[in-house]
């Protein structure tokens, strides 16, 4: 199993956290993991994206040059990145940000609306968890268990009442790309 | 027979590489005899400069170090934070402290750094060649202000005692000289005062001490004396700009 | 012990409070500001000292003064700021003063940008500041190697009186990985009589790098020499991936080598004898783990982020008998493993230079 995941949006959705996330969970069902952002000035206001790598064996290169998958959370990431994943591999688009479809015909795209699903389990902030679980179902890298363990192991005390709000958007997520129809296979 | 005049324990019995007339001799002795009057000589750690007196490692018999030019008082800093029950000094003429090293020494009192610097204050750079320094008078001629130093040319002299008693970590500044014998005894005063500050843990100290450079100033020493006070007292002040509450 | 996910400079903070260091001064730079961040907290937990200083020239100075003063001490910058230290990196290995210098390689020359590179090779390993000196220079490649290397870099400084600088990039303090910190273990630091402490009774020490005698200066100089000799022939360390019948041998440190060990991965799958060998130790060059290969290595292929630097110390050691090739991106763009592939196949079993 190798998954280089390369998640990409606007500086403040949670991105980066995203991404340590995922790399957490691997990390606790003994896989190989490295985590990378983009850092620097362009962080702010501009694009923020963090590269994951989840792997059987251990991990020459940390650095997500040619993703396995894709996580496009705003515009200006799809363009920048679509060119970059490896062929037959995933796009998944937060289709309540960005309003532009995919190129490339051979890798996989889904379109998932992120935020409104989001919004309907009572919470913006979950958007990323939604699409978060779409990977996960489609890529089995890791189990949402090991990400609820996660959460758990991460959030402070006082944030834990959030993890089953967590867990909801992951099932959402994950429920929605296992029926293709709703979540726009490209 | 009675010995009324010794050599302070703190000083080597070598002789020194100063010119005659040259007042660094002066200051490292009351350096040394305050150490000694004060009894802390076995947990002294001095730090030499760049300058004329970069060989007063040799001459103070306490543990020393030499330092970068300007930098003695960032060395100190870390001295003294490892080490905060020894008592730290530099010692550091007018380019070290300031010209190149001012960033450390404004910093070192900013922070308000728990060690003594002794700064002497020549006008003149006088290792190097009688160049100007920072504090060289308006009008002094130098070997590179050989028409006078000029304002429009070189701006003004650093006032470096008043410059740094305005900072709140400083806890005593004070400004003396060495040009005759009374002032020589109130300038032990001040050294004295200057380590007290340090052992009572109060914060910075500073001792800046008018001193004579016959050699590079092109006087005969009698005449470099009575130079210093005619020219260089008016435009540096004497006096104890900063003292705390809690000595003399 | 369980593994935590940490990132690379906040690993080097940890590393280095575990290797008995307690004395950090430094002054903010991108793109290590999170070691300094993290040891502002974790020092005074451990009763040590944390000072931002007000420049690296400040810092390097204060470093000089508490390494003299007998501690365990470390400073952390970045390509200008470590050029700023230079004049004060002298002075340590002059007057023969153990601390760990990290340098999270930036951009450059001048401002340059906050972008990995390895553009520092040559500042570190030869020389940097004035003077006939040596400082033995460290390449991590991992973050559980930032917190082996740095008891690494503690003990080394003791054993030698000896700067030693860590290498790093923006991405190695960036990136997190798992890593196993075990048990903290009480640091014996090895008693330094030659400390200037204050005289207690003893001896007077003199910290010092001023010989004014010329044949006095000359004789520091030999004992320095002497000493590095000794480090050259004791301390070399790299490690080898892959490297048995390697026709084509790729080298890289840091960064640069974990892309190589993706590439020699896609190369040996396609049947391409490829291996690594990646220095941990920049200065002293790993010059021993050349000899074994080269009978069987038709070629070497240097990779580094910058445009030719540790590809010198290569030719040095293969001294003609191999080709030495370079491929290098500079300016903080990354070699991407598919472009030095490329490069691998275009040279694989060519003729020689």
């Amino acid at each position: 199993m190798y998954e280089a995941i390369l998640i990409a949006g606007f500086g403040g959705q949670g991105v980066l956290s995203t991404g340590q996330l995922l790399a957490y969970a691997g990390m606790l069902e003994g896989k190989h993991v490295s985590w990378i952002p983009s850092y620097g000035p362009e962080m702010r206001g501009g694009t923020a994206n963090c590269g994951v790598t989840i792997s059987d064996s251990p991990i020459s290169s940390p650095v997500v040059t040619e993703p396995t998958s894709l996580i496009v959370m705003n515009r200006p990431s799809l363009e920048k990145f679509e060119g970059n994943v490896v062929p037959g591999g995933l796009i998944l688009i937060n289709s309540s940000l960005v309003d532009i479809k995919a190129t490339r015909k051979d890798v996989r795209v889904y379109y998932i609306p992120a935020n409104e699903l989001a919004e309907e389990l009572g919470n913006a902030r979950v958007a990323g968890n939604v699409i978060l679980g779409a990977l996960l179902e489609l890529t089995r890298a890791v189990s949402l268990d090991a990400v609820e363990k996660s959460l758990r192991e991460v959030l402070p005390a006082h944030r834990h009442k959030l993890i089953p709000l967590n867990r909801q958007a992951l099932e959402t997520g994950a429920a929605l790309v296992r029926r293709p129809a709703t979540a726009q296979a490209g | 027979m009675k010995k009324v005049f010794t050599r302070p324990r703190s000083l080597k019995d070598i002789p020194t590489h100063y010119c005659p007339g040259c007042t660094h001799g002066i200051v490292h002795r009351l350096v040394a005899e305050v150490i000694d009057e004060l009894e802390i000589f076995d947990r002294t750690i001095g730090v030499a400069p760049v300058g004329c007196s970069v060989f007063a490692y040799n001459y103070f018999d306490c543990d020393m170090f030499q330092a970068s030019h300007g930098r003695a008082p960032a060395v100190a800093t870390g001295i003294k934070r490892v080490l905060p029950d020894r008592v730290v000094f530099t010692y550091q003429g007018d380019g070290d402290l300031a010209a190149i090293g001012t960033g450390e020494i404004v910093h070192a009192a900013a922070r308000g750094e728990k060690f003594t610097v002794i700064f002497i204050n020549n006008a003149i750079y006088a290792m190097t060649g009688g160049q100007m320094a920072p504090t060289t008078l308006l009008g002094q001629k130098t070997t590179t202000t050989p028409y006078g130093r000029d304002k429009e040319v070189n701006g003004y002299p650093v006032k470096v005692a008043e410059m740094l008693s305005v900072l709140d970590g400083t806890a005593y500044v004070a400004r003396v000289s060495v040009h005759d014998p009374a002032h020589v005894v109130k300038a032990k005063k001040a050294i004295k005062r200057a380590f007290e500050v340090q052992l009572a843990n109060l914060g910075f100290s500073i001792v800046e001490v008018l001193s004579a450079c016959p050699t590079n100033w092109g006087l005969p020493p009698a005449e470099a004396l009575k130079w210093l006070a005619e020219n260089m007292i008016p435009y540096y002040p004497l006096g104890e700009y900063k003292k705390p509450a809690e000595v003399g | 012990m369980a593994k935590i996910l940490m990132k690379g400079n906040e690993a080097i903070g940890e590393g280095a409070v575990r290797a008995g260091c307690r004395y950090f001064f430094g002054y903010p730079i991108t793109p290590q500001s999170e070691l300094p961040h993290y040891l502002a907290k974790r020092l005074p937990e451990v009763g040590g000292v944390y000072l931002q200083s007000e420049s690296e020239t400040g810092a390097i100075n204060m470093v000089y003064g508490a390494a003299g003063a007998g501690a365990r001490v470390m400073t952390s910058s970045s390509g200008p700021g470590i050029s700023l230290m230079q004049e004060g990196i002298s002075y340590l290995a002059g007057a023969e003063l153990p601390c760990v210098i990290v340098n999270m390689i930036r951009g450059g020359p001048g401002l340059g940008n906050i972008a990995p590179a390895q553009s520092d090779y040559f500042q570190a390993t030869k020389g940097g500041g004035h003077g006939d000196y040596r400082v033995i220079v460290l390449a991590p490649a991992s973050v559980q190697e930032i917190i082996d290397l740095m008891r690494v870099a503690f003990d080394l400084a003791d054993r030698y009186r000896n700067p030693v600088m860590v290498a790093g990039d923006g991405i190695l303090g960036q990136m997190m990985e798992p890593v196993e910190l075990g048990e903290e273990e009480e640091i014996q630091i090895p008693p330094r009589p030659w400390a200037a402490t204050g005289r207690m009774g003893g001896e007077k020490k003199l910290i010092n790098s001023l010989y004014i005698v010329p044949e006095e200066l000359e004789q520091h100089n030999l004992k320095l020499a002497r000493k590095y000799a000794l480090i050259t022939e004791r301390e070399q360390r790299w490690e080898e991936y892959r490297l048995g019948g390697a026709k084509l041998v790729l080298v890289a440190f840091g960064t640069a080598a974990r892309i190589c060990k993706a590439v020699v991965d896609r190369c040996r799958e396609e049947g391409l004898a490829v291996g690594l060998i990646r220095p941990i130790t920049l200065w002293p060059f790993p010059q021993k783990a050349f000899e074994p290969v080269i009978e069987e290595a038709e070629r070497f292929l240097v990779v580094e982020m910058n445009l030719g630097q540790m590809v010198e110390d290569v030719r040095l050691t293969v001294n003609g008998r191999r080709p030495v090739h370079f491929y290098g991106r500079c300016g903080g763009m990354l070699p991407v493993a598919a472009d030095v592939v490329r490069e691998v196949k275009k040279l694989y079993g060519g003729e020689g230079q």
